[in-house]
């Protein structure tokens, strides 16, 4: 205790030390996120003043199906990817600290490339694999006899196109918490589920998850929070298509604030993803906390 | 949080390491190895199959059947690429965005991250959650007033419109609080008694202790702005400023989208983080992240 008294003396320093952040904080994340809320309250168009119209904005949101349909998307999305990017990330994780597996340094440059690589770019090597008249993957199928696929123009086969490349790109920087974590399992523990004969699965599921339950919470939390937000790699592979089949949130955001410039629309809906995200975090935090308990 | 964690004194690296002589040990070797194998070529193929096909020349590119290798190799796509856009003007505003951005998150994060360690206050506690905030709700959520406050601050259509609201990360914040909480208070003691000041201690004697989280840091933020799309987007508007992915994305925005070209510029806007990062592995591949969710 004696230990705290001492620390409390300072407060000119430490103050100095965090003024940037907290000043950036104030600046680009109060100040927007205050008159956001009271821009979703009027019908602003960023130029000219901001005609106060109470609560038309959520009203207007509630009843227009092409929210709806961007938020159920947006929905649907992160509910594939984040459940693949978990498995694949684990997966990969294993295999890299696992003593069985040979040739873990090649294959830990391959495995962690698509983190280098940009959402935009990342769409644009994907679409170049399934491409309906000229990818790859089409190609290969046609050499089997099998009808050209239609990966773009079919919405719910495009969707799954994004997933497949979402998972890909998000495996990486998992793996690499997932490799932090494992490492951290101590030995004796297995060692002990030896004596007593316990198979690779059953050390697997009693010992292995439960001590990396701590990184799995962190996975599923940031790539949750992550995948709500995807933008660019759904730029590159269909533009949100076919037609705006595939508009997640924030492009429905987008479209709505800087292209038809309804800023208080679009700061409405803007608020409803805040209001979500934050759902979602204390819904996790939670369930976390009961885990632990 | 969890029970089983991290008993102290027993981690070592390699759970499953138990040398055994058993038979199965040959069958587990292989069975490990041929599927992490399979999975090195399904996330490894896609990059090689597009780098590859940027070498073919642009009437080869969609002429059935598909061969793997091109017959005769070209850079054609990366010449057009670099002329018919203004490409080395996209590398350098790119380049400025994401040095500066990494710089000045450096010197942010790491100041904050040492503050958070080493002083105790209920504001230091209440700047935590502040900082932990901006991970559970990123810029998305507040795009349009963002923008309008980035505006109303005069930086709208300039670099440093990108660059400064991107500064603050809750990531790189409690990367170097988890670092400091490591350094013996000790240290901060004896610099103490001998009359250093408070941030003189911390530019002294704590920043170059962390040199390693301020690399992993460095790269991190570096790919972060170098492939940020979406921000940029908005704020820049005159294509002067363009960075590379808006570069990238305009052409893929086109009506017919020219592959040669896309594939050229794709293939060389991957360039330098690649270097950045075959040169600096083990800084990111050793990074032990939790944005603070973790204690």
């Amino acid at each position: 205790m004696v230990h705290k008294v001492r620390k409390a003396r300072y407060v000119g320093a430490p103050l100095l030390m965090i003024s940037v952040n907290l000043c950036l904080f104030a600046l680009f994340f109060i100040w927007p996120a205050s008159i956001g809320l009271g821009y979703s309250f009027t019908s602003y168009t960023g130029v000219g003043t901001a005609p106060f119209v109470g609560l038309d904005n959520y009203e207007r949101l509630s009843g227009d199906p092409a929210f709806w349909a961007a938020l159920w998307r947006t929905l649907i999305y992160t509910g594939s990817v984040v459940p693949l990017t978990f498995v694949a990330s684990l997966g990969t994780a294993y295999l890299l600290v696992s003593p069985y597996s040979k040739g873990k340094t090649i294959a830990r440059v391959v495995f962690f490339l698509p983190w280098l690589i940009s959402p935009i770019i990342a769409g644009v090597i994907w679409r170049w694999m399934f491409g309906e008249n000229f990818g790859l993957v089409n190609f290969v199928l046609a050499k089997f006899g099998i009808a050209a696929v239609p990966w773009q123009s079919n919405a719910d086969l495009s969707l799954i196109v994004v997933i497949i490349a979402a998972t890909w790109m998000g495996t990486a920087f998992n793996m690499l918490l997932f490799i932090a974590a494992l490492k951290n399992v101590p030995v004796s523990y297995y060692e002990a589920a030896d004596l007593d004969g316990a198979g690779a699965w059953q050390k697997f599921r009693r010992i292995t998850l439960p001590a990396i339950a701590p990184t799995s919470f962190i996975v599923v939390l940031l790539s949750t929070l992550h995948t709500m937000k995807e933008y660019g790699l759904f730029v590159a592979l269909n533009a949100g298509g076919p037609g705006t089949a595939n508009n997640l949130i924030v492009q429905y955001i987008y479209t709505t604030g800087f292209k038809r410039a309804q800023i208080g629309y679009a700061s409405a809906a803007s608020f409803v993803l805040l209001l979500i995200l934050a759902l979602i975090a204390v819904v996790q935090l939670m369930a976390n906390r009961r885990k632990g308990a | 949080m969890a029970i089983a964690t991290r008993p102290p004194a027993l981690r070592r690296t390699k759970p499953n390491a138990r040398p055994g002589s058993r038979t199965g040990d040959l069958a587990r070797k292989i069975a490990a190895s041929s599927v992490m194998w399979l999975l090195v070529v399904a996330y490894g193929f896609p990059t090689l199959w597009f780098v590859i096909s940027s070498f073919k020349p642009a009437g080869k590119l969609f002429s059935y059947p598909l061969t793997f290798f091109p017959e005769n190799p070209t850079i054609d796509g990366y010449v057009e690429a670099w002329t018919s856009f203004d490409f080395a003007r996209y590398f350098i505003n790119t380049l400025l965005v994401a040095v500066a951005a990494t710089l000045l998150t450096i010197v942010a994060s790491a100041a904050a991250g040492y503050a958070l360690a080493k002083y105790q206050s209920w504001w230091l506690k209440i700047f935590a959650v502040c900082i932990l905030l901006t991970t559970m709700l990123p810029g998305e959520t507040i795009l349009a007033p963002l923008f309008l406050v980035v505006r109303n601050l005069g930086l709208y259509n300039s670099l440093s419109g990108v660059v400064v609201p991107a500064v603050i990360t809750a990531t790189g914040t409690f990367m170097f609080r988890q670092f400091f909480v490591t350094v013996p208070n000790d240290l901060l003691e004896a610099a103490r008694i001998d009359g250093s000041g408070e941030i003189s201690t911390f530019i002294r004697i704590m920043m170059p202790l962390a040199k390693p989280i301020i690399l992993t840091l460095a790269i991190f933020s570096f790919q972060w702005r170098w492939n940020d799309y979406l921000w940029p987007l908005i704020i820049l508007n005159d294509p002067n400023q363009f960075t590379l992915q808006i570069g990238v994305a305009s052409i893929i925005g086109a009506q017919n989208v020219n592959w040669s070209v896309l594939l050229g510029a794709s293939v060389m806007s991957m360039v330098p983080l690649v270097a950045i990062y075959l040169v600096f592995q083990k800084y990111v591949m050793n990074a032990d992240i939790n944005a603070g969710l973790k204690d």
